[in-house]
């Protein structure tokens, strides 16, 4: 009997998470206009940015948490919250402040006078955020943003409250500091020392550490669907484009006199720099490249997958495929869950490897 | 691929980031790697002193093993000494006594001899004078009569032939 009230309780749970999807299903502005499920605009509207933060509907209104939009106009600094747009994503509610008008369309800001629909639709996909001479600078709170601040958060009260009670205790960890303590150990007797070396690695430690749970709770908080998480922040290419330039900027900066002189004097005969030199210059650019679009992949695929494997019940619009979605999202959440510590690991493991080819020793 | 306004994420990003990595490195990174390394170094160093104790044992139990070998070997040679010593002194004592009942003996012989001599000297006088006494009676007693002291001249012819 129990079990048969847990099954229930875990089903009534899960139709109250998938609430949320049910209403942006039916969102008129995310639609096509004939009210018709559109699985494409409910993934981008889960996987992509935005300026509020949407926690359910209820009969139809979405409740949502305004984030502040931050805009850098003609007029300098412009900060107001977003709810100001009625949740409008069309273009055609206009928020009047500082004296500019502004209409925001599919989450891009722009200036009221200036917003041309047929000009950003033809444009292509890569260059609608580039449309400088229409919107002004924008460094709003979006919701990836407010995500990475929590994470933040978290990070900082897990680890400060661990590190005290390393002042305490002297003995064995025990509590936070003992679940904590065989991760930074493998961060640095698995990753750390072996591919940069006993004498160098200690430098880079704070860096590898940062990175690796910074990613793997921003994973981790990205698989959790509903409010406050659930922000898909490893999954957006911004995000792995800063963490792999800033692994880049500390490799080129790490680099010693035989790093250099590999790629620029490489040990092949003359007659080829030509073509060497330029090949190790290009390799020096594809690494953190990689690193890039490999942990923006491999979340944006979880997400799509589990997301698809939801949207099948609005597809079929029954809820006898439910079942199906159900076991195959648990199982897709559970790999996830693997793939979340998996990839932040292999990210830290290549930044290390890659500082350890800038660092290495030549005899 | 929808991007929603690159500049905002890439300058929270950095700063977020930076910031984190200012934060954690101060109060969670170095305190937590400095507690922890301390404690490898502690615990390696206490494993070194118990190792170390325990190759002090083992010398000691190696010297202990030692000393009782010596003290056994020396008693060893001790008792043997003393049985030599042993032996030797019955030894000995079997040759001194051996002389002395030699040298006794020898006396006692030497003694008996001169005794003897002594006693067959006094015989011999004795007799002598017993002989003359003898004959002087004798020839008292048989010398007065004629025809006797001529009878006795012949036995004592007689007997002179016999012998």
């Amino acid at each position: 009997m129990r079990l048969t009230q847990t099954l229930i309780g875990s089903l009534a749970l899960m139709f109250f998470l998938l609430m949320p999807l049910k209403g942006t299903a039916s969102d008129p502005n995310q639609n096509d206009g004939d009210g018709k499920f559109d699985p494409k605009e409910l993934i981008n509207s889960h996987v992509w940015d935005s300026h509020e933060f949407h926690i359910a509907d209820w009969s139809g209104h979405p409740i949502t948490l305004a984030l502040p939009v931050i805009l850098w106009t003609e007029n300098g600094l412009t900060i107001f919250p977003s709810s100001e747009f009625h949740h409008d994503n069309s273009g055609t509610t206009v928020v009047e402040a500082n004296g500019q008008e502004f209409v925001k369309y599919r989450e891009h800001i722009f200036y009221a006078d200036r917003f041309d629909k047929e000009k950003f639709e033809s444009a292509s996909t890569m260059g609608r955020p580039f449309l400088y001479e229409d919107r002004p600078l924008d460094f709003s709170i979006t919701k990836t943003v407010f995500s990475m601040i929590l994470v933040s958060l978290l990070l900082i009260l897990i680890f400060g409250f661990a590190a005290r009670s390393y002042k305490k205790n002297k003995k064995a960890p025990k509590g936070i500091s003992g679940l904590l303590e065989p991760v930074i150990l493998f961060v640095r007797d698995e990753i750390a020392v072996p591919n940069i070396g006993t004498h160098k690695y200690q430098k880079y430690m704070p860096l590898l550490l940062t990175i690796f749970f910074f990613i793997w709770l921003n994973n981790l908080i990205g698989l959790i669907p509903f409010f406050p998480f659930s922000g898909n922040v490893t999954g957006n290419i911004i995000f792995t484009l800063v963490m792999a330039v800033i692994v880049f900027i500390v490799t080129i900066f790490s680099g010693n006199k035989y790093y250099w002189k590999h790629i620029l004097a490489p040990n092949v005969p003359k007659a080829l720099y030509p073509i060497m030199i330029p090949i190790e210059i290009i390799g020096m650019f594809t690494k953190p490249f990689a690193l890039m679009v490999r942990l923006f992949a491999n979340i944006t695929a979880g997400h799509i997958i589990i997301l698809s494997l939801v949207g099948l019940i609005f597809i079929f619009e029954t809820a006898a495929i439910s079942p199906v979605s159900i076991a195959f999202v648990l199982f897709m959440s559970v790999l996830e869950l693997l793939v979340a510590a998996l990839q932040a690991y292999v990210f830290t493991l290549l930044a290390a490897l890659f500082i350890g080819q800038a660092v290495e020793e030549h005899h | 691929m929808n991007i929603v306004a690159p500049e905002s994420l890439i300058f929270w990003t950095t700063i977020i980031f930076l910031l984190l990595l200012f934060l954690l490195r101060k109060f969670a990174w170095k305190p937590i790697l400095g507690a922890v390394r301390s404690r490898e170094t502690s615990i390696n160093d206490a494993l070194e002193a118990a190792e170390k104790a325990k190759l002090e044992m083992q010398n000691m139990h190696a010297d202990n093993e030692k000393l009782l070998q010596e003290a056994r070997a020396e008693r060893e040679a001790m008792m043997k000494e003393a049985r030599e010593l042993k032996a030797k002194m019955i030894a000995d004592a079997k040759e001194d006594a051996k002389l002395e009942a030699d040298k006794m003996v020898a006396q006692a012989q030497a003694a008996i001899e001169s005794e003897k001599k002594a006693a067959i000297a006094e015989l011999k006088q004795q007799v002598a004078s017993l002989s003359l006494e003898i004959a002087e009676k004798v020839v008292k007693h048989e010398l007065s009569d004629s025809d006797k002291q001529m009878k006795l001249v012949n036995e004592m012819l007689g007997e002179a032939k016999l012998n």
